[in-house]
C-alpha cells in the first residue's frame, strides 16, 4: 500500500509517500528524523500486519513547514529519513 | 534627481517619493480595491498632494508588489519598470541596515524569507503565496473571529498569560478553532497569541529553507504587529531587526532601484 | 459559524433492520461503530451480510453517542450488545467507543464498506466530507492500495463549498444545481485557498458575473483539484464517489465529464460505508480469534 500523509494546499502539493509493503518496521526513520515526524504503528489496514512507519497525526497537517529546514532552497538537500531507509520506502513529493 | 517606488500589495499600495536616494519627499498608502490601477492612482495622489510635485518631475518610477504589472506603463501612473518583491526588499532593507543579511517580508497575502549579500542583492529566497495560513490575512481573518480589530490583535497577544496550542493549519478550520477556544472561555488574550504564535512558527520553518543569517530583519505590513515578533524571535533564536515604517521598505527600495537604473542609463 | 455548518450538514438521522434476516441462525454476529465527526452510524452484520443498522448526529460526548447509536440499531431486534461477538470502532471518534474490542483506521473501513455497498467491482473511492477529503484506491477484496487523506486544507472539502454558498446567499442543498445553469463552462476561479478564492469570487461578481457563472467557476476549480489529489492515488474504475459533496450535483457530474468515468449508484446509503467495513473486519478479526483463520 502507498500511504500519502501530507496535504495540498494553495501553496502546493506536500505528501510524504511510505511504500507499506515495502517499510520493514525498522524504526530508522523514527530516529533519524530531526523533527519527530514518524512514529511506528500497528498496521490497522491488514489484521495480520504487523508494524510500519507513519507520519505523526501532529505533522500531517503542517508537513511543509516540518520538513522545511531538511529542504533548502540553495545547496544540498539531504532528506534524513530517505537516507536512513534501507527499504527505500520513503518518498517526498516536493 | 526624484525617484518613486511603488509597491502594489494585495491589501496596500505604498508609494514613496525619494530625492537624490537620500530624503524620502514624500509617502502614502492605501487600500488596493478591485480596480488596482485606479487605487494606486488614488494614494499616488495623496502622495504628491500638498507637495507641489507633479508626476512629470519625477524621472522614475519603478513599482514592485504583486499589483505591480496594473501601472506597469500605463496612464495615469505609467511605471517606467517592474521589479519582484524579493528584490525591493533586499535593496530597501539594506540601504536601511547595512549588515543585514535575512530579511523576512510578511505580508497580506504572502510571506518571504530573502538572503541578501554585501551589496543588497539577492543570494536565495523563499516565498509562501496563494495559502492564507500563512501570511497577514490569517491574523486579519482571526481577528474577526475574535471580534478584535486586527490593530489590537498584537497588544492582545502580549498580555497573554498562558501559551496554547492552535491544531489548524487553514485559516478556514482555524475560524472554527477559534470560535470553539472563545466557547471554551479561553480568553482572548491567550487565543491571540496561539494565532500569533501559529503564524510564527509557519515563518520561521519557511525562513529556515534560505537558513538564518545576522542580522535578520522584519519588513511589511505585519511587522508593524507588536505580538509577531516576540514569537518569531524565539522560533528562530535570534535577535530581529524591525525598521520603522517597515511596511513602506519593498517601496522604498523599488525608489532605489529607480535611481540605480537612471545611473545605468546615464553612463 | 460551527453551529451553522453543523446545519448544512446535518445528518438525516435513521434506523434501518432488514425484515427477512433473523439473528439467531448466525454463527457470527459482528458490528462496526463509525464515530465521524458530525455522524455517528452502527452496522450489525450476520455472517458478514448486513441486519440492521443505524446513523444519528454525534454528541458532544463520543463514548454516550457511540452506545446510543448502537442501541438505536439493535433496537426491537432482540439482540443485545452481549450476543455480538466482536465489535470494531472506526472514524475519528474511533477510540471512544467503549465497548469495541478493537479500532481500525476509518479509511481501510471505508475501503471494505465502499466494496459491500458497490461491489467487487470498486476500485477508486472518493469521499469528501464536511471536513476532509479522501482518496482511496482498493483491490477486488476491497484491501486499500494506495490512499490520501487531506483535512488540511478546507479546499476541496464540504467547507470550501459552505463558505461559497454564504457568499452568494445560496441554501448548500441548491449550491451545485446553481452552477450548472450556465451554457459555458468559465474559466474556473485560480485560486485554491478558501479564503483568496472567496475573495476572487467577490471581484468576479463586483465584475457583473452572474453568480451561477461564478458558482460554476468555484465548482470547476474544486473539481480540479478533487482529481489532482485522485491523480495521486490512481484513478481506475469502477469509481464511487461518497460522503456529505456526493450529493452535490454541480461537483459530482463535473467529475463524471472531465474523468470521463461514471461513478456507480450505490445500492444502500454510501454514509455506512465506515461502520459496515468495521463490522467486516470485525468479522475477520474474530474468525481469526476462535481459530477459523
Amino acid at each position: 500500500m502507498k500511504a500519502y500523509y501530507g496535504y495540498k494546499d494553495g501553496s502546493g502539493d506536500y505528501f510524504i509517500i511510505i511504500d507499506t509493503d515495502k517499510c520493514n518496521g525498522c524504526r530508522k526513520c523514527v530516529d533519524a528524523c530531526p523533527h519527530r515526524v514518524f512514529e511506528l504503528i500497528k498496521d490497522e489496514f491488514d489484521i495480520e500486519g504487523g508494524l510500519m512507519a507513519a507520519v505523526t497525526e501532529e505533522h500531517r497537517k503542517k508537513i511543509k513547514y516540518s520538513c522545511g529546514p531538511c529542504k533548502p532552497m540553495s545547496g544540498e538537500r539531504k532528506l534524513q529519513c530517505v537516507l536512513a531507509c534501507e527499504a527505500k520506502a520513503i518518498t517526498h513529493s516536493w | 534627481m526624484i525617484t518613486a517606488g511603488i509597491d502594489v500589495g494585495a491589501k496596500y499600495a505604498k508609494i514613496v517619493v525619494l530625492e537624490d536616494g537620500k530624503s524620502i519627499l514624500t509617502r502614502a498608502n492605501g487600500i488596493v480595491g478591485f480596480d488596482i490601477l485606479k487605487s494606486v492612482t488614488a494614494v499616488s495622489e495623496k502622495a504628491l498632494d500638498g507637495t507641489g510635485l507633479k508626476r512629470d518631475q519625477i524621472t522614475r518610477i519603478v513599482a514592485t508588489g504583486m499589483g505591480r504589472k496594473a501601472i506597469h506603463r500605463t496612464p495615469p501612473i505609467n511605471a517606467e519598470e517592474i521589479v519582484p518583491d524579493v528584490i525591493a526588499d533586499a535593496k530597501g532593507t539594506h540601504h536601511l541596515i547595512s549588515t543585514v543579511k535575512t530579511v523576512i517580508d510578511v505580508g497580506a497575502e504572502e510571506g518571504r524569507g530573502v538572503k541578501v549579500d554585501e551589496n543588497g542583492k539577492v543570494r536565495d529566497f523563499v516565498i509562501n503565496e496563494r495559502c492564507a495560513a500563512g501570511a497577514g490575512t490569517f491574523i486579519e481573518t482571526m481577528a474577526r473571529a475574535l471580534e478584535v480589530k486586527v490593530e489590537d490583535m498584537g497588544l492582545l497577544a502580549l498580555k497573554s498569560t498562558e501559551a496554547i496550542p492552535m491544531n489548524a493549519q487553514c485559516c478556514v478550520f482555524a475560524e472554527s478553532e477559534v470560535v470553539t477556544l472563545i466557547h471554551s472561555r479561553v480568553t482572548k488574550e491567550n487565543i491571540s497569541k496561539a494565532i500569533h504564535d501559529a503564524m510564527a512558527g509557519r515563518i520561521a520553518s519557511m525562513v529556515l529553507r534560505v537558513g538564518v543569517e545576522k542580522d535578520v530583519a522584519l519588513i511589511g505590513g505585519v511587522a508593524q504587529n507588536p505580538g509577531f515578533l516576540p514569537p518569531l524571535k524565539k522560533e528562530l533564536n535570534t535577535e530581529i531587526i524591525v525598521p520603522e515604517h517597515p511596511q513602506y521598505v519593498g517601496a522604498f527600495g523599488a525608489a532605489l532601484l529607480a535611481l540605480e537604473m537612471e545611473g545605468h542609463q546615464n553612463e | 459559524m460551527s453551529e451553522k455548518s453543523k446545519e448544512f450538514w446535518r445528518w438525516r438521522e435513521y434506523r434501518h433492520t432488514m425484515p427477512n434476516m433473523d439473528w439467531h441462525d448466525a454463527k457470527m454476529v459482528t458490528a462496526g461503530v463509525d464515530i465521524g465527526s458530525v455522524g455517528s452510524k452502527a452496522a450489525v452484520m450476520l455472517d458478514g451480510e448486513l441486519y440492521t443498522y443505524a446513523a444519528m448526529r454525534t454528541g458532544g460526548v463520543s463514548e454516550e453517542t457511540a452506545v446510543k447509536a448502537m442501541n438505536w440499531a439493535i433496537e426491537e431486534t432482540g439482540l443485545k450488545t452481549e450476543d455480538i461477538h466482536y465489535v470494531v470502532g472506526t472514524g475519528y471518534g474511533r477510540v471512544n467507543v467503549p465497548f469495541a474490542k478493537r479500532t481500525i483506521t476509518e479509511i481501510a473501513c471505508h475501503a471494505r464498506g465502499a466494496h459491500y455497498i458497490y461491489g467487487p467491482t470498486v476500485r477508486t473511492v472518493l469521499d469528501i466530507g464536511g471536513q476532509d477529503c479522501k482518496a482511496i484506491r482498493c483491490d477486488e477484496k476491497g484491501k486499500v492500495m494506495s490512499f490520501l487523506m487531506n483535512d488540511k486544507c478546507a479546499a476541496g472539502t464540504g467547507r470550501g463549498l459552505e463558505v461559497f454558498a454564504d457568499l452568494i446567499r445560496t441554501p448548500i442543498e441548491e449550491l451545485g444545481k446553481t452552477s450548472l445553469s450556465v451554457q459555458d463552462e468559465p474559466q474556473p476561479v485560480s485560486n485554491t485557498c478558501v479564503i483568496f478564492a472567496k475573495a476572487e469570487s467577490v471581484a468576479l461578481l463586483r465584475q457583473g458575473w452572474p453568480k451561477e457563472k461564478v458558482s460554476a467557476a468555484y465548482h470547476l476549480a474544486m473539481v480540479n483539484r478533487i482529481i489532482d489529489l485522485l491523480t495521486k492515488v490512481g484513478i481506475e474504475k469502477d469509481f464511487v464517489v461518497t460522503g456529505g459533496v456526493a450529493k452535490n450535483t454541480g461537483i459530482v457530474s463535473r467529475l463524471e465529464r472531465n474523468l470521463k468515468l461514471k461513478p456507480l449508484e450505490p445500492k444502500l446509503d454510501p454514509i455506512l460505508a465506515g461502520a459496515i467495513g468495521s463490522a467486516l473486519f470485525a468479522k475477520a478479526l474474530y474468525e481469526k480469534e476462535i481459530g477459523l483463520r
